[in-house]
């Protein structure tokens, strides 16, 4: 019997992205210059974080025509944001066909309280998480992928950094700890003591755990798997870059050879300028606070 | 005996666990002086495009088509059976190693929404849990190529001399069949030359 969407085709897609880079695109031209590049995927939106930071406002899912106008440019796997806990604009992507859906801080809160209800849905999903409680409380709700939120839009890698640390320092903690003391531990995070005890067995998250929120350089996506990270999401550090064909054959090739210093050399030489950054403790919005 | 697992992006974690597991030494391998030293290659799931390109910047493409034709038993799943094949429908401009005499198209059984598992049989080996994810479909196959194994009438693990190649996934299953299968004809090739 031929079964669709189960937890092994959906977790398993997530793998087959790892040591790869997923950029963010804002129309049919830039998913081009990506997959030409070698991006494993690419993320539909309207605006890019740095720009929906700038417009202010409600952010939302990006229009059916945007998305769709994406999917036919490339023949690489198509994401796209929905709202946290928006469950209509989930199954509004996942009958248009979006390969997997992001549900995403950087967008507007739709539920103050909850988060979607993943398993019941075809379509896999990527959560943010700034902890080890967030990320198994996602995948406790079906999140096939996690990702560090970081701090998107802003060109700073420090809070994808403190996120992706945070996450590997409660992972070696928890696999230090004496099975009696998980009930304990998975009540102080708020996870389910399952998947903490999951997470002691394979020293690991139970599912691919991505960089994101920040990364600007091909240093940047290199630090990432440097830390752990399986693969980076690059969002406005692409296309708000001086010369980004160039950027993104360098973060593909940088999240492969993170650990040959001579390749990141040569790979980091003839990059162009990168987007401008910004400082957090000037931000308004901090787009990480959202989620529960 | 060493077996190597193209790294350059995809699941090869995976396929070197699954390696392991069959007590084979196995290691990641990313660039030219990696590849001369192994006995077998794998060519993992991942993004072909990506895959590709990245093979095609480094050399490391052109090294793999060069130890194809002296004889290295390459095993690709999924993105590497795209990478293997001599063509690829729709994308005939796509990068890749043209080293089987099969044309494959790809997600051809449709979005990732529209992937699936399925048990099939496998010739010589029985009942398999096959993982098929965006997966490419052979629509066309050259007369020296074996069916090992069958979709609705579809091959989808075929084998052409020393060259291996699947639709699915075998390295997301616990089972090990497949790879070892393919330990074995490294493990052939390996003795003859000795």
């Amino acid at each position: 019997m031929t079964e669709k969407g189960t937890w092994l085709v959906k977790k398993g897609f997530a793998e087959m992205f790892k040591g790869g880079v997923i950029m963010d695109v804002t129309n049919a031209e830039q998913a081009k210059i990506a997959e030409e590049a070698g991006a494993v995927a690419v993320m539909a939106l309207e605006r890019v974080p740095a720009d929906i930071r700038k417009a202010g406002g409600v952010a939302r899912m990006a229009s059916i025509a945007k998305i769709k106008e994406i999917m036919d440019a490339v023949s690489i796997p198509v994401m796209a944001k929905v709202r946290i806990g928006h469950i209509a604009e989930a199954r509004i992507l996942e009958a248009l066909g979006v390969d997997f859906i992001d549900e995403s801080e950087v967008l507007t809160p739709a539920d103050d309280r909850f988060h979607i209800n993943k398993h019941e849905f075809k379509v896999p999903f990527v959560c943010g998480a700034r902890d080890l409680g967030e990320a198994l409380r996602r995948i406790a709700e079906g999140a096939a992928m996690i990702r560090t939120k970081g701090e998107a839009g802003t060109g700073n890698v420090v809070e994808a950094v403190k996120h992706m640390r945070r996450v590997m320092d409660e992972i070696r903690r928890v696999q230090t700890m004496a099975d009696e003391e998980l009930v304990s531990y998975a009540k102080e995070i708020g996870a389910p003591v399952e998947l903490v005890r999951e997470v002691k067995r394979l020293g690991r998250l139970p599912v691919v755990n991505f960089a994101a929120g920040g990364v600007a350089t091909p240093a940047d996506a290199a630090l990432m798997m440097m830390l752990g990270a399986d693969g980076v999401f690059v969002g406005s550090g692409i296309f708000k870059s001086k010369e980004p064909a160039k950027m993104a054959r360098a973060m593909v090739l940088a999240v492969t050879y993170w650990n040959d210093p001579e390749m990141l050399l040569k790979i980091s030489e003839d990059i162009g300028e990168p987007m401008p950054g910004l400082e957090i403790g000037t931000l308004e919005v901090h787009m990480q606070e959202r989620g529960w | 005996m060493l077996i190597g697992v193209l790294a350059l992006q995809g699941d090869f974690r995976e396929h070197i666990w699954a390696l392991q597991r069959l007590g084979v030494e196995a290691f990641a391998v990313k660039t030219v002086s990696d590849l001369e030293k192994v006995d077998g290659l794998i060519i993992p799931g991942g993004e072909s495009t990506s895959i590709g390109r990245i093979a095609q910047v480094t050399g490391v493409g052109e090294k793999i088509v060069q130890l194809a034709k002296e004889g290295l038993p390459i095993y690709g799943t999924c993105a590497g059976m795209i990478l293997l094949a001599k063509r690829i429908v729709d994308h005939p401009e796509q990068y890749s190693f043209r080293l089987m005499d099969i044309v494959v198209q790809r997600n051809a059984y449709g979005r990732q929404i529209e992937s699936f598992e399925v048990y099939l049989d496998v010739a010589r080996l029985g009942k398999v849990k096959a993982v098929f994810i965006r997966a490419p479909k052979i629509v066309e196959l050259g007369k020296g190529v074996e069916v090992l194994a069958s979709y609705e009438n579809t091959p989808v693990l075929v084998q052409q001399g020393k060259l291996l190649a699947s639709s699915f996934h075998p390295e997301l299953t616990d089972d090990l069949r497949i790879h070892e299968y393919f330990v074995k004809m490294v493990a052939d090739r390996h003795e003859s030359v000795r």
